[in-house]
């Protein structure tokens, strides 16, 4: 007598089987309906909440008075002195932390040296330093009570209240952008195509630009993109070092902050409008740059990255 | 490999220039002052008041997006739902958006007359210009944080371990608690200790929400900015090196969670 094996199963009964088995494994690793649909339906609340409605609330409220009033708002001298500040600022500060975050990780992903992860922790220092401590400790050290200030004021050299002051307070702020995207990037890639190159008689600059510049682009757009959102953006640190004084050191956000303490809504969210457009072409670049890299790289914001 | 000289003098340089020396300029700043005036700064009650607003509206926002951001990471990773990309996508808004335009926008949402303040109020909750404001800007800036530190350790779980789980007779909440769950909590905790640092040092999308009144809802950053309209630049660097002890302390601890993070899943 021979037992009745899997194998002898009817064709029925065998897909009877496969179908429980489906369902019992789809119980036991898939949470029930209604918790699913619980936590998209909550999850999308809140995130509408925070992520969409301000969206809305920006351009409905610029848009109040009506289109004259809006582009009376953003055409009108001071507020555009103030996106020309904006613009200078960034075209300054965002080269120069991309020339030191390209050569930061050419050092640190190239080369073993002491004292390494302390210097990665130090490029870090900025993000940790409140915007407000970030624009005071360069009043510290050039405003007329500062180190430097009676000095630079005997030379007639201006950088507190001034233009140059902006500029400092940015470049600190946004300084960890590009070194921290393209550290943890330069360092899974490692030196192989590079040394490669060097073998085929390639010099220094030749590497950099035939062989590191292509690997890294994607990497180095991304920080790039939110190094520049950041500097046009940046409002607690510029706030302190500006003096704020109209169409000389305005910079967009301090411009959205006077109209708005002077009850000028409208002309406030027409200027704030300018930002969130900026802030949502960024966006787009930044998924599109994730589309465009996820097959060899995975990028994540400077903020999360870790070395 | 050339350009070690050039790369490393280069980055030493221009960190002592813009980071090192300012930063270390502020701490010598404190010895031109005596022990006594700084300490009257820096424990005097409306110091003491805007710390305890400071850390505590961050905690609760960090909190808030702690729980939240693990469902929404759950969501976009496990489940499937149109518009998923989008939202995904606008997840980062918080990083990009510039604080200020944060800060006049959300006052506009939760104003007694705003979008949703005009709702809220009949309710009896007065948002703008309360410590309640001071939360809400705090949990917008802090709101991807968690998402982002979790979603990758997400997708990065087998989901064999969780059959494997099921196969031995856990239930859907068993296997989520045991097994999926402490895989996550290294995330978690840096999720959390980078949104609440972050929300620690904020300034400028609170200070339009919190109506800024002294003892009640004025935060640190804001007190150092008073300090300094007043031209009182040691009361100032005072409160500075407070705050600039806070946040190396939260880095430090950032740095541990981190090393803890990888130290598991390496």
């Amino acid at each position: 007598m021979v037992e009745p094996g899997p194998l002898r199963l009817s064709f029925m009964e065998q897909l009877k089987r496969k179908i429980t088995a489906n369902q019992r494994g789809g119980a036991a690793v898939n949470e029930p309906r209604f918790v699913r649909v619980g936590l998209i339906v909550a999850v999308l609340f809140f995130l509408g909440v925070f992520l969409v409605l301000p969206l809305v609330v920006v351009f409905v409220e610029a848009f109040k008075k009506g289109i004259e009033v809006y582009f009376a708002s953003v055409r009108e001298p001071n507020a555009a002195a103030a996106i020309w500040l904006t613009l200078l600022t960034a075209l300054i500060a965002v080269p120069a932390n991309i020339v030191f975050g390209v050569a930061a990780a050419w050092a640190i992903s190239k080369f073993e040296f002491p004292g390494k992860s302390l210097l990665v922790t130090l490029i870090d220092l900025p993000f940790s330093v409140s915007p407000v401590v970030s624009g005071l400790i360069y009043v510290l050290l050039f405003g007329l009570q500062g180190w430097l200030g009676p000095w630079l004021a005997e030379h007639d050299i201006k950088l507190i209240f001034a233009v140059p002051g902006i500029v400092l307070a940015t470049m600190f702020v946004t300084f960890p952008f590009v070194a921290r995207e393209l550290i943890p990037l330069m360092q899974a890639q490692g030196n192989e195509e590079e040394v490669a190159a060097r073998v085929l008689g390639a010099g220094g600059w030749q590497i950099f630009w035939r062989v590191t510049l292509p690997n890294i682009k994607w990497g180095l757009l991304y920080g790039v993109i939110l190094c520049n959102a950041r500097a046009m953006g940046e409002f607690g640190a510029v706030s302190v070092v500006s003096g704020h004084i109209r169409g000389l050191t305005n910079t967009i956000p301090l411009h959205v902050e006077i109209l708005y303490n002077e009850y000028n809504s409208a002309g406030a969210f027409a200027m704030a409008s300018l930002l969130t457009v900026l802030t949502l072409v960024t966006l787009a670049l930044k998924s599109l740059i994730d589309w465009k890299s996820k097959k060899n790289t995975m990028l994540s914001p400077p903020w999360t990255t870790q070395v | 490999m050339p350009g070690f000289g050039l790369t490393l003098g280069f980055t030493v340089v221009y960190l002592s220039l813009i980071v090192l020396i300012p930063l270390s300029a502020a701490f010598l700043r404190t010895f031109a002052m005596s022990w006594d005036q700084f300490w009257a700064t820096v424990a005097g009650p409306r110091a003491l008041a805007s710390y305890r607003l400071s850390l505590g509206a961050s905690l609760v926002a960090a909190a808030v997006n702690t729980v939240m951001g693990l469902m929404a990471a759950w969501v976009l990773v496990r489940y499937k739902f149109p518009g998923k990309k989008l939202v995904d996508a606008l997840v980062d808004l918080p990083f990009a958006l510039p604080t200020a335009v944060a800060g006049i926008t959300l006052t506009a949402m939760f104003a007694g007359n705003g979008w949703l303040g005009s709702y809220l109020e009949p309710l009896g909750i007065k948002a703008a210009f309360t410590q309640l404001g001071v939360v809400i800007a705090l949990t917008f800036i802090g709101l991807p944080f968690v998402i982002r530190t979790v979603e990758p350790v997400l997708q990065d779980i087998d989901p064999e371990i969780e059959e494997a789980a099921a196969t031995l007779g856990a239930n859907r909440w068993q296997s989520w608690r045991r097994v999926i769950f402490p895989e996550l909590m290294p995330a978690l905790l840096t999720g959390f200790a980078l949104a609440f640092a972050r929300a620690v040092g904020e300034y400028g999308s609170v200070v339009f929400i919190s109506g800024n009144m002294p003892m009640r809802t004025e935060i640190t950053p804001l007190l150092i900015v008073t300090k300094l309209t007043q031209f009182d630049y040691a009361g100032a660097t005072a409160l500075a090196i407070a705050m600039l002890s806070m946040s190396f302390v939260l880095l430090l601890v950032i740095n541990l969670l981190q090393w803890w993070n990888r130290a598991r899943y390496a």
